[in-house]
């Protein structure tokens, strides 16, 4: 009865304050929107060719357009090509157009390529015990025929993939090269087409195969991505509102008469639990549902929910139950209602910045991959990902829902010890 | 027999900011009296009334209410007695309904008792026609009555009153003050303070005062101004403690 009916105050006090609802549901469904929304384009310049870069060839001979086909086929990049231009306008364009970058290619540059592989070529007949008129041929080495401008708003994976790409290029353009002086010292002949294609192709192909628990192919995409952490986020950003309840209650009269009337105050706390944790549920499903059924209307890829609907559920429950507890603590400890808000959400942020949410943690720096277990978040978003990203069921997350249980219960033992403390409980 | 509504007996108390505010302070207050505690600013009333409440706990001594002593979290002292402070202490959010609904959980009573108390409270104190609207929207007045209906839904057998009718009308303070003498009519022992002298004539038949955390005058308010040979409380209160009503 006591706590039914602190259920009911709690929930009507939530339900009257409209910017609170606001904060916890529509807040969190703009925010993965509106992430999803620019990640998922992001997300496709790393796996298709959309990187804009404009192409300035200088160079009047072959070699530098059959560079700029291989540069082209590499696929990663929608190449614009410059002429009678000057750097300034060329700096200029790149960052107005919001462009990658931009490849130069110096006047000398085909001649400097012809000549290293005659070079090359001179050097290997001569270990064959080859005569050859190729190694006679000097010619000064100038690193700076190609150039690489780039907007300093690249990314530096981006920046590393457009430089692999380029160099990669270059390597082909000059294994061909090689391979024609060769055939032509050797035959006196120019090396035939057909053979030229068949020495250079690889028939060893690259297949990316996406970690999964039980074998099966997922969808990887950026709502595949985002939905979990940005749910997640939105769980614990509760805080906001439960951490400033706790707080708004402790400083009423209210509270004085609570710990006059005989009922222990932890049943408000309950009760703050049961009803928080039927919040971050909410939050889950609104999320989830608008991620598989209203983002495939407006253009980004649709949710796959995982197979095991059983398992979703628990690590769903067990992630709010971690936020609630966090929430919880921070309300206990604040003095003021400012406190709460304001450490509350800048802790979360950090939280989420070193539990993986916004960098992968594989991505990150030693020091804080190891701080990254220390995250709740990290917990809540390793056990998602086993079910979203790898196709996992419960079993295969069990370990995760358990540490996130863990530090549930370390939280709820420090707000009662910090309740007993103040002599509340 | 019926035990002391009251019994305050060698109480110690200190904050840690101020040593010895109480030293070995002894009270008895018999069931059935309307108990008017006084004293200047800063004399320790909110403390004892804290620490007879259970709010703040004692070095000690004992403090026994009806009986029963009076220990922190003690679930049976706690059921004896209601509390009406002076800050509003309700949610502001909810209606004087669903308020009454909750604190009456709170206090041990079940469902049905509640919505029968609840309507006995909202007739006796004028609050039917507002019953349903949120309390953050009421005047001053009617919040001093939800203040006091909640404090007393339990039908508790003894009542703290903090400065129960500052900031009110004097309608809404006839009214409160009628039904405290109906609620110690009925049995209820009344445990009072308030600047308000005029009204504590008018309510209290025991007064003590309170200064530097002693008990410098405990009788009938007769007896008192008998005693003393004044006229009033203010005057029986500038010549004992040597210091204005405030």
């Amino acid at each position: 009865m006591k706590l039914w009916a602190t259920i009911q105050k709690d929930i009507r006090i939530l339900f009257r304050d409209k910017t609170g609802l606001l904060l916890m549901f529509a807040m969190p469904v703009l925010l993965v929107l509106v992430v999803t929304g620019i990640q998922n384009n992001s997300f496709d310049v790393t796996h298709k060719s959309t990187l804009s870069i404009i192409v300035w060839n200088k160079d009047t001979g072959s070699i530098s357009r059959e560079f700029v086909d291989a540069l082209d086929s590499t696929g990663l990049f929608h190449l614009s090509f410059y002429r009678n231009i000057n750097e300034e306008k060329l700096r200029n364009d790149i960052l107005k157009k919001n462009m990658a970058g931009s490849i130069i290619i110096n006047n000398g540059f085909s001649q400097q390529i012809l000549a290293t592989s005659k070079q090359t070529a001179g050097r290997a007949l001569q270990s064959f015990g080859l005569e050859s008129d190729t190694t006679g041929t000097a010619f000064s080495t100038n690193k700076n025929h190609l150039k690489f401008y780039y907007n300093p708003a690249l990314q530096q994976s981006l920046k590393a993939s457009v430089e692999g790409s380029v160099l990669s290029a270059l390597q082909i353009i000059q294994s061909q090269e090689v391979l024609k002086q060769l055939y032509f010292a050797i035959n006196e002949a120019p090396l035939p087409d057909s053979l030229k294609k068949q020495l250079l192709k690889s028939d060893i192909g690259l297949e990316a195969i996406p970690l999964t628990s039980n074998g099966q192919a997922t969808n990887l995409n950026a709502t595949q991505h985002n939905v979990p952490s940005w749910t997640i986020f939105a769980m614990f950003f509760i805080v906001m509102s439960l951490g400033a309840s706790i707080v708004r209650e402790k400083l009423s009269g209210a509270f004085i008469r609570l710990r006059t009337l005989p009922t222990n105050y932890y049943i408000s706390l309950l009760s703050k639990q049961i009803t928080y944790l039927t919040v971050t549920f909410i939050q889950a499903v609104l999320i989830f549902t608008i991620g598989a059924l209203v983002f495939p209307l407006i253009g980004l890829p649709a949710l796959q929910l995982p197979g095991d609907i059983g398992g979703l559920i628990l690590v769903t429950l067990a992630c709010g139950w971690c936020a609630v507890s966090y929430a919880l603590c921070v309300g206990v400890f604040a003095k003021t209602q400012e406190q709460a808000s304001a450490f509350g959400a800048v802790s979360i942020i950090i939280l989420s910045l070193i539990g993986g949410l916004m960098v992968p943690d594989f991505i990150m720096p030693q020091g804080f991959k190891s701080l990254s277990s220390l995250s709740p978040l990290h917990w809540c978003l390793q056990a998602y990902y086993g079910l979203f990203l790898q196709n996992g069921k419960l079993g295969n997350v069990a370990m995760y829902i358990l540490f996130i249980i863990i530090i549930a219960v370390v939280l709820q033992l420090i707000v009662l010890l910090q309740l007993k403390r103040k002599r509340f409980i | 027999m019926i035990p002391p509504a009251i019994q305050i007996t060698n109480l110690c108390f200190n904050y840690s900011d101020q040593q010895n505010l109480f030293t070995g302070l002894n009270l008895t207050v018999e069931a059935g009296d309307r108990f008017g505690l006084f004293g200047p600013n800063g004399a320790g009333k909110t403390s004892l009334m804290s620490l007879m409440t259970g709010l703040l706990p004692f070095h000690e001594g004992s403090i026994h209410l009806l009986g029963n002593s009076v220990e922190r979290n003690d679930k049976n002292a706690k059921k004896l007695f209601g509390f009406v402070p002076q800050d509003f202490s309700f949610y502001e959010e909810l209606t004087p309904k669903e308020n009454l609904e909750f604190f009456g959980a709170w206090s041990g009573l079940g469902k049905r008792e509640i919505e029968q108390r609840s309507n006995e409270l909202f007739n006796i104190l004028a609050l039917e026609p507002v019953k349903n609207k949120a309390v953050k929207k009421f005047s001053g007045g009617m919040k001093r009555k939800v203040n006091l209906a909640i404090g007393v839904i339990h039908n508790p057998r003894l009542l703290f009153l903090d400065e129960p009718t500052v900031g009110v009308d004097i309608e809404t303070r006839q009214e409160i003050i009628a039904y405290l003498k109906r609620l110690n009519e009925s049995g209820t022992t009344l445990i009072y303070t308030s600047h308000q002298l005029s009204e504590a004539e008018e309510l209290c038949n025991k007064i003590a005062l309170i200064s530097n955390g002693k008990i410098i005058a405990f009788d009938t308010l007769n007896n008192l101004l008998q005693e003393h040979g004044k006229q009033d409380l203010e005057d029986l209160f500038v010549h004992l403690t040597g210091k204005a009503y405030e």
